[in-house]
């Protein structure tokens, strides 16, 4: 029987990477918390996880290499799976704390939640469960990891930016937060990235990171 | 329309889920990875693990317990009660944790709070605000698990607290702690009003019309719910406590409920969707 292939959860000393891994556990990856851009590149797949500062994020993965490490990963079509903050680094810029460029693998930028919307405050950052829901663009779900996901399924959010990609066709999930409609999962050839946190997210989830693990032969 | 999470708070000693009224007079309830996994089995949105103790001894038995819950239950842990240093942040998040509940730290120095949240991020660090309503109507802050006097007020620490990036807020009433005498959606309501951070209602629950109330007249984004499903749980299954501790005479005399009207977090749910409140609804 073959071996897992190996899983590089990427780490930038700006997450808590424990419960990603928990997951990768939980469903049998054989993953492995890094922040060695050798051992990124040598990985059969990568997840870019974070919670945090996009312009911190960049400077660490810079830094360390890690920006060419995963733009090359990326190119040479290894599955690559990015989680909330990881979602954001993929786009070209973020207006967060100034502006700050971003790995550029998608087209399009990160903004702010504004604090009103349709006359009422709303609280940033979103803190809790929300519905995902098929853009209408249309990538069916049945060929993503969100195979057997139903419409409208509940996902835990954490956070005060969301992408806006320039293409609408990359777009896998959109969800409502209190009158603001916005991206909150793309898949774009191997690049698979959502906005909430699947590892957090109950039972639905971790058949997320099942299925991306299935659809990918990582097993 | 925001979607409002109930969180079932565990409030551990040691081995022990335990319970008190107004923070104090802890009875034994069972063994809280029974109780964790039954509310993240029963729909819970979040966890919240309150260590009552805080002593170094009893602090490696929660590390150990966060780890077991965190490798098989995939909702964020919140976890607060004696944390004082950022080291004893990072242990915490290190064992499994998702975000750190500061009380006592943060009211003696507040630059704990914006230390915490520029090296973990806002949305890991939340504040608990416990108070007690003065004779004046005031709401101050008590801090040592409700036993120690500061003479702030609450409205303005909760200012303060957003101010050095807390992520988050979670304001317990110790008036209505453990008595089932419904939220103080009146404390809730002055925190709310003050702040543009999520702020999660804790303390009084008896029914699923008093989780109403605190939502629809406090503007709680989230509830902490305590007695009102720890009651339940043990009522419905032999609870098995660790009596190598603590006050277990009341799991013993296996007592029934004047006040309150112990429920599940499934039927709180289903009872806030009937009320146009929407919220996660699990099958």
């Amino acid at each position: 029987m073959a071996k897992p292939k190996k899983v590089a959860i990427i780490d930038y000393q700006l997450s808590n990477l424990f419960s990603v891994m928990h997951a990768c556990t939980y469903v049998g990856l054989d993953a492995t918390i890094t922040f060695d851009k050798k051992v990124v590149a040598s990985a059969d797949a990568a997840i870019l996880p974070g919670v945090g500062a996009f312009g911190d994020a960049m400077k660490n993965l810079d830094n360390t290499g890690l920006t060419e490490t995963i733009q090359e990963f990326i190119a040479q079509g290894k599955p690559f799976m990015g989680v909330c903050l990881g979602l954001q680094l993929l786009f070209e810029e973020s207006e967060e704390f100034g502006r700050h460029k971003g790995l550029g693998v998608l087209k399009g930028d990160v903004k702010k939640f504004p604090t009103v919307q349709d006359g009422k405050a709303i609280k940033v950052p979103q803190i809790g469960w929300n519905k995902i829901y098929s853009s209408d663009t249309g990538i069916a779900w049945s060929h993503s990891p969100l195979r057997h996901i139903k419409e409208n399924s509940f996902m835990y959010f954490v956070h005060s930016y969301h992408v806006v990609p320039e293409d609408e066709s990359v777009v896998l999930t959109k969800t409502n937060y209190d009158g603001v409609e916005y991206a909150s999962g793309v898949l774009y050839n191997n690049v698979f990235a959502v906005q909430f946190h699947p590892e957090k997210s109950g039972e639905d989830g971790i058949a997320i990171y099942k299925n991306w693990a299935q659809q990918n032969g990582l097993l | 329309m925001k979607t409002v999470r109930v969180i079932p708070r565990l409030d551990i000693k040691g081995p022990n889920l335990v319970k008190g009224i107004h923070l104090e007079g802890l009875r034994v309830l069972g063994k809280p990875e029974d109780f964790a996994r039954q509310y993240y089995k029963d729909g819970a949105d979040e966890l919240v693990y309150m260590d009552v103790v805080a002593s170094l001894y009893e602090r490696n038995s929660l590390h150990d317990f966060i780890s077991r819950t965190a490798k098989e239950i995939f909702i964020p842990l919140t976890v607060g009660g004696g944390i004082r240093t950022i080291q004893d942040i990072k242990e915490i998040l290190r064992a499994g944790a998702d975000k750190v509940s500061l009380n006592t730290a943060a009211i003696k120095n507040p630059s704990v709070v914006s230390e915490a949240a520029n090296m973990f991020g806002s949305s890991t660090i939340t504040v608990s605000i416990e108070a007690a309503k003065q004779s004046d109507g005031q709401y101050l802050a008590f801090t040592d698990n409700g036993r120690e006097y500061t003479g702030i007020e609450v409205g303005t620490w909760s200012k303060e607290v957003e101010r050095r990036g807390a992520g988050e807020i979670i304001v317990t009433s110790i008036d209505r702690e453990g008595t089932g005498r419904g939220y103080d959606t009146a404390l809730t309501e002055l925190v709310a009003k003050q702040v543009s951070i999520p702020v999660v209602a804790c303390g009084g629950a008896k029914s699923d019309q008093d989780v109403l109330a605190v939502i629809e007249q406090g503007g709680a984004d989230a509830v902490a719910v305590a007695s009102l499903f720890h009651y339940d749980f043990i009522k419905r299954r032999q609870s098995v406590a660790d009596t190598s501790e603590g006050n277990v005479e009341f799991l013993k005399q296996n007592k029934a409920f004047s006040v309150m009207k112990p429920t599940t977090i499934r039927k709180v749910k289903q009872y806030l969707h009937r009320h146009d409140i929407q919220c996660r609804l699990t099958n």
